[in-house]
Formats: C-alpha cells, sequence, structure tokens
C-alpha cells in the first residue's frame, strides 16, 4: 500500500517534540441558543496526533473552527502555537494547514493550479509555489493528474489533493476534519498512510473523525466528545484499558427476545450492553465465558468474541454507539 | 502603508496589498484556464458596441442631431457613446461582483478555504473588488479604442475619460459586493438584474434628461449610474464644470461606502 | 387517452401556474422599460424628424411584443433544457417513462407556447393603456407571438441540446438574442441597414415576427405578404423541431 516513495515536501519543524501547541481552557462555542461545545478542556503537545473522537453533531467541527482561527470562541481560553486565535488569527494561520470535512477545492481549476493558487494567500512566491505543488502531487500520488480539471477527480483523490493543499505552506500544526469520511476503504488506507508519513516527520496532527479505526490507528492521544463535552481523554489503548474488560462476546439473536436474554445473562461477564442488532457481553476471557451462555439455555444465532476497542469505550461512557445504525 | 491604512478605515480589518493580489491572482488564473468563461467575458465586449451600432446609427438616423445644453448640436451617436462607455463599466464590473461572486459566497464554499490562510475576509472583498474592477475596465478600455476609431472621441479625450470609466468599476463592483451579501438566493438577482436595466435605459443614456418630467428627473439624479453617465459625457464632450465635480465625489462616497458594508458584512458572514 | 405530449405539457404547467405572474412581471421587464425608455423618451426626438409613418412608441410597440416572445422563448428553451439534460435528469426520467422524443419537445412547445401568450396578452394592455393598438386585428396578436416564440424554441431546444456547460448557453443566449433584437426593425426599419446585411435579418424569426405583428397591431402593409412571413416562422418552428428531435434522440442514446 506504500505506493512510490516521494521526496519529503515538508520536514520538522523546531519544536521540542512535547512542547503544547494548542491549549484549550473551559472552551466554549455558542451560535445562538445552541451551545455546540461547552466548556472543554485540553492540551495538544507538538508531534503528536491528536483525535477528537465522536459522534456527528458532538462539538468536534466547531472544536477544529475555533482552533484553526476562523471561528472565535464564546468563552473560555484558547491559545494555538502560544498565540490568541482571535488577535493574531492570521499569524496562527500561517502556521497551519487544514483540511475541511466537506473539500471545497477550486473545481474549475487543475489540480496543481489549486494548489499554486492558494500558496499565494501564504505570500509563497511563484517559483516556490510551483516547486512545492510538485512535490506535493508526487507526495499525495497525483503527480500523473497535475493538469487534470479537480471536477472529475474521484473522491479519493479529491481529498488527497485537500490534504496536500494544507501542506503548501510546510504548517506546523494540520487539522483534518474527518479525513477520510466518504472514502472507500482502499482510498481510506491511502489517506492513513500518507498522513502516517505526515506524523512521523514531526507534524503534529489533530484529528475528528468517527470511525474507531482510524483513531486507534493514528491517534497518540484522543479525546471522547459527547454533547459538546469531553467524556474522557488518554492513549487510545489506556481508555480501552480503563474503561472496559479486554474482551466482548458479540451474541447475536432474534431482534424481539434481546431483553429477555439480558436478563438471563445477568452475573455473566462484567456486564452486558444491548444493541439493536446484537448483544455485548464484556470480560476478560470471551472463551471462558461461552459455554456458560448455552448452560443457561441461550441458543445465539451467532457467537463472536473479539479484543474490545474504542467503539466499546465509547458505548460505555455514552450509552451510544460511534456511527449511528 | 497608506493602502494598509486606507484599507483598515473603509474595511474595519487589515488589508495587506499581498493578500488581496493573491484572491485577484485566482480569479486571474481562472480565466486564463477555463475555455467557456473566457468567451463569456470576451461576449460581454461585444454588448455595448451592438448598442453603439443599432442605436446609434440605426435609431440615431431617424433622431438626427441631438442638441446640448451648451447650444451645441452633436450627432446622436457621439451623444450616446460615453454613456455606452459607463454602461459596460458598470455592466462588467456588476457581472462580477454580483452572481458569480454570489455563488463563491454561498455555494461553492469557496471563501471557506480561501479564510483558513491569513487573508481577512476584508482582504477577501478588496480582491474581489478588484478582479470585478479588471472586467470592467477591460470592457470599458475596449470600447473606448472603439470610439477612437469611430471618431467618435480624439485619443486625448478617451485617456481622460478612462479613469473617470475605472471608477464606475469601482464603485458598481463594491456595490454589487454588497448587494451579494444581502441576496437571499438566485431569484433575488432577477430584480437587481431588472433595476440594472432600468439604470441603463434611463441614465440619461439614450435622451438628455431635460425631456424627462421633473419628478422623474430628480429620481434620475439620485441614481449612480446617471453621476457615470455624466462624468464621461463630461470627459468626452465637455464641459468640464463644478456638476463634475458633484458627479465625482458622488462615485467616490458610493465606492467606499459600499466597499464598507461589503467588507463588514463578509466578516460577519464568514467569521462565525 | 390524451396524446402523450399533453401529459408533458401537464407536467410543465403544473410548475408554471405557481409562478406564472411573477414569470410574467420578470419576462416584460425589458421590453416595458425599453417601450417608455426609448419609445417615450427618445421618441420625442424621432417624431421631429418625421421620418417614419407612426409615432415612434407604436412603431415600436409591436416590436417589442414580438420580441417579448423571443426572449421568453430562448430563456426557456435553453438553460432549462440544459439543466434538465445534465443536471436534473428530467429527461431521462421520462425517457424512461412510455414517452417517445417527439412527445417531449412538443409538450415543452406547447407549454412555451402557453407563456409566450399570457406575456403577450399582458404587453398587449399596456399597449392599449398607451394608446398604441390600431387595429381590432390586434386580438390575434398573442398567437402571432407564440408562433414567433415556437419557431426560436426550437432551434434553441436543438441548441440545448448539443452543449454542456451553462457559460456556453450563456454566451450563445448573448451573441444570438442581442443582435436579433437590435437588428430585426424592432427600433428601425430595416431598410436602413447595409444591403449585405438585410438578408439576415429577413430569415431571422424575430423580423417576420415583427412585420405580423405590426399588421396586426397597427394595421400596417408587411413587406411580403403575411402568408410569407407566416410560412418563415412556421419553418423554422419545423426545421427546429426536426433538429431538436435528432438531437434529443443523440443526448438520450436512443
Amino acid at each position: 500500500m506504500t505506493g512510490i516513495s516521494a521526496t519529503p515536501a515538508v520536514h520538522g519543524h523546531g519544536l521540542a517534540t512535547g512542547e503544547p501547541v494548542v491549549r484549550a481552557r473551559s472552551l466554549v462555542k455558542r451560535f445562538g441558543d445552541i451551545t455546540a461545545v461547552d466548556g472543554v478542556d485540553f492540551t495538544i503537545r507538538s508531534g503528536e496526533a491528536f483525535g477528537f473522537l465522536g459522534r456527528n453533531g458532538a462539538g468536534k467541527t466547531s472544536t477544529m473552527r475555533m482552533i484553526g482561527c476562523v471561528s472565535p470562541p464564546s468563552d473560555g481560553r484558547l491559545t494555538v502555537l502560544g498565540m490568541d486565535p482571535v488577535r493574531e488569527g492570521a499569524s496562527v494561520r500561517a502556521r497551519l494547514g487544514v483540511c475541511p470535512q466537506e473539500d471545497n477545492l477550486d473545481l474549475e481549476l487543475t489540480a496543481r493550479q489549486n494548489l499554486t493558487t492558494y500558496a499565494r494567500y501564504f505570500r509563497i512566491t511563484r517559483a516556490e509555489a510551483r516547486r512545492r505543488a510538485d512535490d506535493l502531487l508526487r507526495f499525495v500520488q497525483l503527480d500523473d493528474r497535475a493538469a487534470s480539471k479537480v471536477e472529475p477527480l474521484s473522491g479519493g483523490m479529491k481529498r488527497r489533493l485537500t490534504i496536500a493543499r494544507a501542506l503548501i505552506n510546510d504548517p506546523e500544526i494540520v487539522l483534518l476534519d474527518e479525513p477520510t469520511t466518504g472514502l472507500d476503504p482502499q482510498a481510506r488506507h491511502l489517506v492513513w498512510e500518507r498522513l502516517f508519513q505526515l506524523k512521523q516527520r514531526g507534524i503534529t496532527l489533530v484529528l475528528t473523525t468517527h470511525y474507531m479505526e482510524e483513531a486507534e490507528q493514528l491517534c497518540d492521544r484522543l479525546v471522547i466528545m459527547d454533547g459538546g463535552r469531553i467524556v474522557a481523554q488518554d492513549a487510545p489503548r489506556a481508555l480501552i484499558d480503563a474503561h472496559c474488560t479486554k474482551e466482548v462476546v458479540e451474541l447475536r439473536f432474534a431482534a424481539e427476545d434481546h431483553e429477555s436474554c439480558a436478563d438471563k445473562l445477568v452475573g455473566i461477564g462484567s456486564h452486558v450492553e444491548v444493541l439493536p442488532d446484537r448483544l455485548l457481553l464484556y470480560t476478560d476471557d470471551g472463551d471462558a465465558i461461552v459455554p456458560t451462555v448455552y448452560e443457561r439455555g441461550l441458543r445465539p444465532s451467532g457467537v463472536l468474541v473479539r479484543r474490545s476497542g474504542l467503539e466499546d469505550v465509547f458505548l460505555h461512557l455514552t450509552g451510544r454507539t460511534l456511527v449511528e445504525a | 502603508m497608506v493602502a494598509v491604512m486606507l484599507g483598515r478605515v473603509v474595511a474595519g480589518d487589515v488589508v495587506r496589498p499581498a493578500h488581496v493580489g493573491a484572491v485577484t491572482a485566482r480569479d486571474l488564473t481562472l480565466i486564463r484556464s477555463a475555455g467557456s468563461y473566457f468567451w463569456l467575458v470576451l461576449s460581454g465586449f461585444a454588448e455595448p458596441l451592438l448598442y453603439l451600432l443599432a442605436v446609434g446609427w440605426g435609431v440615431g438616423s431617424l433622431v438626427g442631431a441631438i442638441p446640448l445644453e451648451d447650444g451645441r448640436s452633436i450627432s446622436y451617436q457621439a451623444f450616446i457613446a460615453p454613456a455606452l462607455l459607463a454602461t459596460s463599466a458598470m455592466n462588467g464590473a456588476l457581472a462580477e461582483a454580483t452572481i458569480n461572486f454570489f455563488a463563491k459566497l454561498r455555494y461553492l464554499k469557496h471563501y471557506d478555504s480561501v479564510l483558513n490562510t491569513p487573508v481577512t475576509p476584508a482582504e477577501v472583498a478588496f480582491g474581489e473588488l478588484m478582479w470585478a474592477t479588471i472586467r470592467g475596465a477591460l470592457y470599458s478600455g475596449a470600447f473606448l479604442l472603439v470610439m477612437i476609431m469611430m471618431g467618435l472621441v480624439t485619443p486625448w479625450a478617451a485617456l481622460a475619460a478612462f479613469p473617470a470609466a475605472l471608477l464606475i468599476c469601482l464603485a458598481f463592483s463594491a456595490v454589487g459586493l454588497a448587494m451579494s451579501t444581502f441576496m437571499r438566493d438566485w431569484s433575488d438577482f432577477e430584480y437587481s438584474g431588472v433595476v440594472q436595466f432600468a439604470l441603463f435605459v434611463f441614465s440619461g443614456t439614450f435622451v438628455p434628461l431635460s425631456v424627462f418630467p421633473e419628478p422623474a428627473r430628480i429620481l434620475v439624479e439620485l441614481t449612480p449610474l446617471y453621476h457615470g453617465v455624466e462624468l464621461t459625457r463630461a470627459m468626452t464632450l465637455g464641459p468640464l464644470d463644478s456638476t463634475s465635480l458633484v458627479n465625482l465625489l458622488y462615485l467616490l462616497v458610493l465606492m467606499v461606502a459600499a466597499t464598507a458594508v461589503a467588507a463588514r458584512r463578509m466578516r460577519r458572514r464568514l467569521r462565525r | 387517452m390524451a396524446h402523450p405530449s399533453v401529459a408533458v405539457l401537464e407536467y410543465h404547467l403544473a410548475g408554471y401556474r405557481r409562478v406564472w405572474l411573477s414569470t410574467v412581471a420578470s419576462s416584460l421587464a425589458m421590453p416595458i422599460l425599453f417601450f417608455i425608455g426609448m419609445g417615450l423618451a427618445v421618441g420625442s426626438f424621432v417624431d421631429r424628424g418625421g421620418a417614419l409613418p407612426v409615432p415612434y412608441l407604436q412603431y415600436i410597440a409591436p416590436g417589442l411584443i414580438a420580441f417579448a416572445g423571443l426572449q421568453i422563448a430562448v430563456g426557456e428553451g435553453g438553460f432549462p433544457v440544459l439543466t434538465n439534460f445534465k443536471w436534473q435528469k428530467v429527461y431521462d426520467s421520462m425517457a424512461a417513462a412510455p414517452l417517445r422524443v417527439g412527445d417531449m419537445i412538443l409538450g415543452r412547445l406547447g407549454y412555451i407556447a402557453i407563456r409566450v401568450m399570457v406575456a403577450a396578452i399582458a404587453f398587449l394592455v399596456v399597449m392599449l393603456a398607451f394608446g398604441t393598438v390600431g387595429s381590432v386585428l390586434a386580438v390575434v396578436t398573442p398567437v402571432v407571438v407564440a408562433l414567433v416564440g415556437v419557431a426560436s424554441a426550437a432551434p434553441m431546444f436543438a441548441l440545448a441540446a448539443s452543449v454542456n456547460s451553462a457559460n456556453a448557453m450563456a454566451v450563445i443566449s448573448r451573441i444570438g438574442v442581442l443582435p436579433m433584437m437590435l437588428f430585426s426593425g424592432v427600433f428601425f426599419p430595416v431598410e436602413q441597414l447595409p444591403a449585405f446585411v438585410r438578408p439576415v435579418a429577413y430569415v431571422l424569426p424575430l423580423w417576420n415576427g415583427v412585420e405580423l405583428c405590426r399588421a396586426t397591431t397597427l394595421a400596417m402593409t408587411t413587406t411580403w405578404p403575411a402568408f410569407v412571413h407566416v410560412a418563415v416562422l412556421v419553418a423554422w418552428a419545423a426545421g427546429g423541431f426536426w433538429l431538436a428531435w435528432s438531437r434529443f434522440r443523440k443526448r438520450l442514446g436512443s
């Protein structure tokens, strides 16, 4: 999946790894009567990949827009790269790269022109812009589509071009709002692989996602958001260890007897979650307890023992699944 | 430095020429590369020329000569040509500042990506103002060349009329941008299009204002294209007097006020 | 059972019923502004010269009513047709229903004819108010204008089915409509044009429509016998229909 190795277009920055680059204290965002972000605290350190995990409407995008200095906080404190995002917004944005949730590329321009025109907003000279554009097109494996208009490109290509555009100013922090939503698995893996390369070069990645696989693969640390608040934050593995048993047994029954089956499972494992299509039985040793299920006279149509993941942490903390059923 | 301070006062925000230029540069890239858009812009050149031929010569031969206020009498085509120049400046500027700008603002989410960079909403407004003005200036420049070739204006008078046309472009670009920030959807542009056409027909374009009844004349004197027409006419046919100064001031004030409204509303809309 | 093209007509009329008043207003705005601005204002200078047999306001009124028909036809026959093909795929769904291409075109032409007639009646009322109607024959004017509409819309369909971009459509409308309006005898007699361009005006639908409208509203004699003008318009309608028919079929891949 690694594809062609490209010349690094982006180099590491002088910031020592681990230094705080984004610091939020009691951060609030209101739109009229609606409170999108309701008093969140977090610190993002340089060189790490930091994730916001949550369902749609949890306040992830509003938080990202505040970090990106395009939306002023309603309350609380926020510093980005040590600066105030309202008063020094332009200076902060000069050092950020942003990949928004919806691609807003210039459809009528070519892939390469998208990068070169964008470079000028950062006062990058024409010659330098052309050099960087070519480097970045190679990096996202679009060099053969440089002269193509954006409109006919596939979803995955457009997303990679948006990422390339976010890198044109050699940013210290890259903000990625749902970087792989709507992409097919193959396109998604290609994006993940490129993002992983950026991370290895020491660029701070801040991303929102509702894919737990994405969060587990890319993020060093993450916060789980629900209803505008942070319900937990830590490294993915630490979150799982803290909030879940090691394993989960997924049991499928005919839907109507879910509640009665759940009653019969009381006492097996640490606890049971009832989902519309299955029951989740949390335990440290799945294989050991499956026979007990049968001993109680239950006849599940499907049994699956797996390791617990962020999905389970999310379910445990919010009582809801991460991706709407 | 002057530009930065001027921007600060008018727009209430930082305006740096390099950022304004970058916004304009994107539009120039588009016109160079997009085939059909290029032709659309080009076809705008033909419009005032067709009116000059049809109304200037066609209707003009039915009209004969037109008496001016100072007693001189000139050919009908010489009379309407400066007004068509002002109109082409207005139409070129509004073409970009209304529908095209509105599409970028509302539907293409174009500025969302621009505003993730150090560029401010006020700089976007100024950049688009420049581009709309360039398009208007291209139209009026080309039309002036035609006027020179047809002997309707001397090259020197044309040189004097061009800055006047440029001011009309700036004023109408700013008005178009400001207006677009208030528009709810495309159908609103039907109404603004009718108003634009009414300005074209009634701004003393085809007849001296003296033939209008008093109330209509006062109404026309309040509208912007009239002042543009008066100014280009004074530059090409004379005489330049104190009313020309009023025309000039009217357009300058309109330009500054409309730019201020556009820049401020852009910020309110895009920095939420 | 009604003819399938009637179903298409009803489809179009369903949308029109909701917005007809505002569309009449917007499609008559330009002709009425010209009527007053050119007819009254410029007219006061033209009438001093006395080069025309009738006052200028009366002279351009029939020209503008015919132009209104052309304008609506080009507007409705161009951009919306392209939209239906390219973005909304209305024709694809129609083609999926048991409709023939001819029915689609006929239905939409009927719709345009009705729209043009409604606008023409409204403009006729304006003309009456300004006292520029000089013949009882004026009652057939809306039919004549509808014929101008159909004669312009049919070739426009063919064009709209052939292009692919909104900008291209706008360019074609602009370089097609404006010169036709300006040089088809609406504002000044075609005889004033240089002899070598006159034939172009003669074959265009608008000039033939203007001639007929002058005959019906002012009882002026037409340049050629009236049936010749009608024949030219019918030829445009028929030729346009045939061209549109083949372009639609090609575009829908049947």
